[in-house]
């Protein structure tokens, strides 16, 4: 059992508040991703957990035992660090060896885990190796591996893949997905990107300026994000966002003016006549059409082809409209492109406070 | 191929100047030191590895040395005692024309006397007459003489005037005024970085601000104290271990700052990870920054030392200049004044003082040079 309870935590950095008031509860065994964009506090909280921040106010528990005075080491927490932060003039043996020597356990308990750390991770040949002569893949294991051998309650991941290429990064998330499964520990994972927020966590908790944006299952977030920023964050490509004018609303729909046409959105939303509002829309809920029924059109100045699908860039006002196409998609940069928007998928979004209206 | 440009050519030639302003007087100190101190006195060092025409005066042995042999009364012996590896080329018996004759000619004295003078320094006089004079005459030789190094100069300097002696007292005063330094910045230096506390930054400052006091500005009042101090415990207010704490305190700010800079380049990352680890700062500091510290520590320890044994002013005014206590440099300028004249003995003394430091500089310069360039390159 080890959960984690946040509660009113704060903290400053002299007088910038970077950690506003700040609640949460992790649950046992989950992975939790804090996902947010640089500066916005999600690894001064990890820090925070792991212990190498002062706490302001508020408080931690770990296992409902509060742990805000506790030094890093009796939080029975490891971590993993972006920079890996392996100790060079050490063998990778004793590399993942070091914190159960501090412990004073006995020699066979050491060799003991460290093996079946190192077979986990697949770096048993590696363990008389310096880090140096190691590449960034495999510094990662090791890192990892330092972290397995101690047995802690609760892992915390600072970033572990940024560092790596993208070909090792996605390699290492599944690796990563396989670890939790096999180790059924609390994992706090801190990261910038939304893709690994996205496949790794079954929990997201999606930080700004230092507060909760939106916090949710990977999915819920996609689906329903309840604010612009979220909305932003979460998806690649992100979400077309495309300023409205709010006209109409009945129990079943809602008439709004983008794109020089009227669109009925088959949903109840709330807000005033006449008042600006953002029409949300993902890249795969355009459809290209060839029917005269289409909402939009415009021209192609941009053709991404991925192979398995296609981005078209389309322009409204010289912001970007990102249309997904199929990857066998003939159309060509210049060409007019007919659209039509999956308008249940879509979303409004009031553009004073950013907040969610349908 | 590495492209050649003027920098380059500039960067190169400049090494090459250096090198060679700093090998040769050092080389030419080495020779002289080696040199016989008679040869030091009117040739320069780089003559003495090709044979050189010196002129030189012998006496002949006097009547005691003569034989009868027949109607002739001869003298026969040999210019040089002692097996001198000259070779005699041309000779003569006045002071006018000293190179008169050829080797193996026969000379004419005044007094109808005949020598014969051979390559090895071998003579013959010959005489009707019964040598008279107790002296013998003057010959004047022009000799080939090969190259020849000796020891007797360090013979000399280390055992009869002392500098032995001073040698070893030097050694016991930097080997001690190196290693507390750095032992004791070591520790403040890895607070200074890693640990918090109040006042922190403005201790760092103080160090730091203490780096422009000149230290003639302290001698004095540290004198008094140690005065005071001896004269409350009845000891001498010189000592051994009051110029190790001397050393120390004089050395403490810019071994302190050197340290500081060196470990604030350690990633902070991998001293969190210890933490978190388990490791307390003195787990961390014994296990993780001193193994990783070495070469700063090594060229910090060259500094000092170098600093501590090239020293003067501190030594002087901390240790008396009685025999068991005076340091190399006092005693050199000591050497300086009383044997000005003994070349021999000065640039012997000189290179006896420098060896410490190019031992310690050539046996460590490889960390001396990663420690200087410590944290421009990424590990």
């Amino acid at each position: 059992m080890s959960s984690i309870n946040i509660k009113s935590l704060n903290k400053y950095y002299g007088k910038t508040h970077v950690i506003k008031d700040f609640s949460l509860d992790i649950k046992d065994q989950s992975f939790t991703t804090l996902v947010g964009p640089s500066g916005c506090g999600k690894s001064t909280l990890l820090r925070m957990i792991a212990g190498l921040e002062e706490i302001n106010s508020g408080t931690i528990s770990i296992d409902d035992r509060e742990v805000n005075d506790l030094s890093p080491k009796d939080r029975n927490i490891a971590m993993v660090f972006q920079s890996y932060a392996l100790y060079p003039h050490m063998t990778v043996f004793d590399n993942m060896a070091f914190g159960l020597k501090l412990e004073k356990r006995s020699k066979e308990e050491i060799n003991e885990r460290v093996l079946e750390a190192a077979k986990t991770l697949q770096i048993q040949d590696y363990l008389e190796r310096k880090p140096k002569q190691l590449s960034g893949g495999q510094r990662q294991r090791v890192a990892i591996g330092r972290a397995i051998t101690r047995k802690p309650q609760v892992f915390l991941f600072d970033e572990p893949l940024s560092n790596l290429d993208a070909a090792l990064r996605v390699q290492m998330r599944i690796e990563l997905a396989k670890l939790h499964e096999q180790l059924n520990t609390t994992m706090v994972y801190v990261t910038h990107d939304q893709t690994e927020a996205m496949t790794l966590s079954n929990e997201i908790v999606v930080l700004d300026q230092g507060e909760i944006s939106q916090q949710g299952d990977p999915i819920e977030l996609y689906n329903k994000p309840s604010n612009l920023f979220v909305a932003g964050f979460i998806g690649s490509p992100k979400m077309n966002f495309i300023p409205a004018q709010y006209k109409s609303s009945s129990s079943e729909s809602t008439e709004v003016d983008a794109l020089g046409t009227n669109l009925i959105l088959p949903k109840k939303t709330t807000s005033q006549s006449d008042e600006k509002v953002t029409f949300g829309i993902r890249p795969e809920d355009i459809h290209i059409t060839a029917e005269s029924d289409h909402d939009w059109e415009s021209k192609a100045f941009v053709v991404e082809k991925l192979g398995s699908n296609t981005f078209i860039y389309l322009e409204h006002d010289n912001e970007p409209v990102v249309v997904e196409a199929p990857g066998d998609s003939p159309v060509k940069v210049g060409d007019t492109i007919k659209v039509k928007f999956d308008l249940d998928r879509s979303n409004l979004f009031n553009s004073q406070n950013t907040n969610i209206i349908g | 191929m590495k492209k050649i440009t003027f920098t380059s050519v500039l960067s190169q030639l400049l090494l090459l100047f250096f090198v060679v302003a700093w090998i040769v007087p050092t080389f030419g100190l080495f020779i002289s030191s080696l040199r016989d101190k008679d040869v030091l006195a009117i040739s320069g060092w780089w003559t003495s590895f090709t044979t050189t025409e010196i002129n030189e005066i012998y006496r002949t042995e006097g009547k005691d040395a003569q034989i009868k042999d027949g109607n002739y009364y001869f003298i026969k012996s040999n210019l040089f005692d002692g097996g001198q590896e000259k070779e005699i080329f041309r000779f003569g018996v006045t002071s006018k024309n000293i190179d008169e004759y050829e080797v193996g000619e026969t000379a004419l004295f005044k007094d109808q006397t005949e020598i014969t003078v051979f390559e090895n320094g071998d003579y013959v006089w010959k005489s009707k007459e019964e040598f008279k004079k107790k002296k013998g005459k003057r010959i004047f030789v022009s000799a080939k003489s090969p190259p020849s190094f000796t020891l007797d100069n360090y013979k000399e300097v280390l055992l009869k005037e002392g500098l032995g002696q001073a040698f070893l007292n030097t050694l016991a005063v930097a080997l001690p005024a190196t290693l507390i330094p750095l032992i004791i910045c070591s520790y403040f230096a890895y607070a200074l970085t890693w640990m918090k506390f109040y006042g922190r930054d403005i201790l760092l400052a103080t160090i730091i601000a203490s780096l422009v006091v000149p230290l003639q500005m302290c001698l004095i009042p540290v004198l008094t104290i140690y005065n005071d101090f001896g004269a409350l415990f009845g000891v001498s207010a010189k000592s051994f271990p009051g110029i190790w704490m001397a050393h120390t305190g004089f050395g403490l700010a810019s071994t302190t700052f050197l340290l500081w800079n060196f470990l604030k380049t350690l990633p902070s990352e991998m001293i969190e990870a210890a933490r978190v680890d388990g490791a307390t700062h003195y787990d961390t500091f014994i296990k993780i920054v001193v193994p990783l510290s070495i070469p700063s520590f090594a060229s910090i320890f060259i500094l000092q030392f170098l600093w501590v044994w090239n020293d003067l002013l501190v030594g002087l005014v901390f240790l008396d200049k009685h025999p068991s206590e005076i340091i190399l440099t006092a005693k050199l300028k000591e050497l300086l004044g009383s044997r000005g004249e003994n070349w021999e003995i000065l640039t012997t003394g000189a290179f006896v003082s420098m060896t410490v430091p190019l031992f310690i500089f050539f046996s460590l310069q490889r960390y001396f040079i990663r420690g200087l360039v410590a944290g421009s390159i990424k590990g």
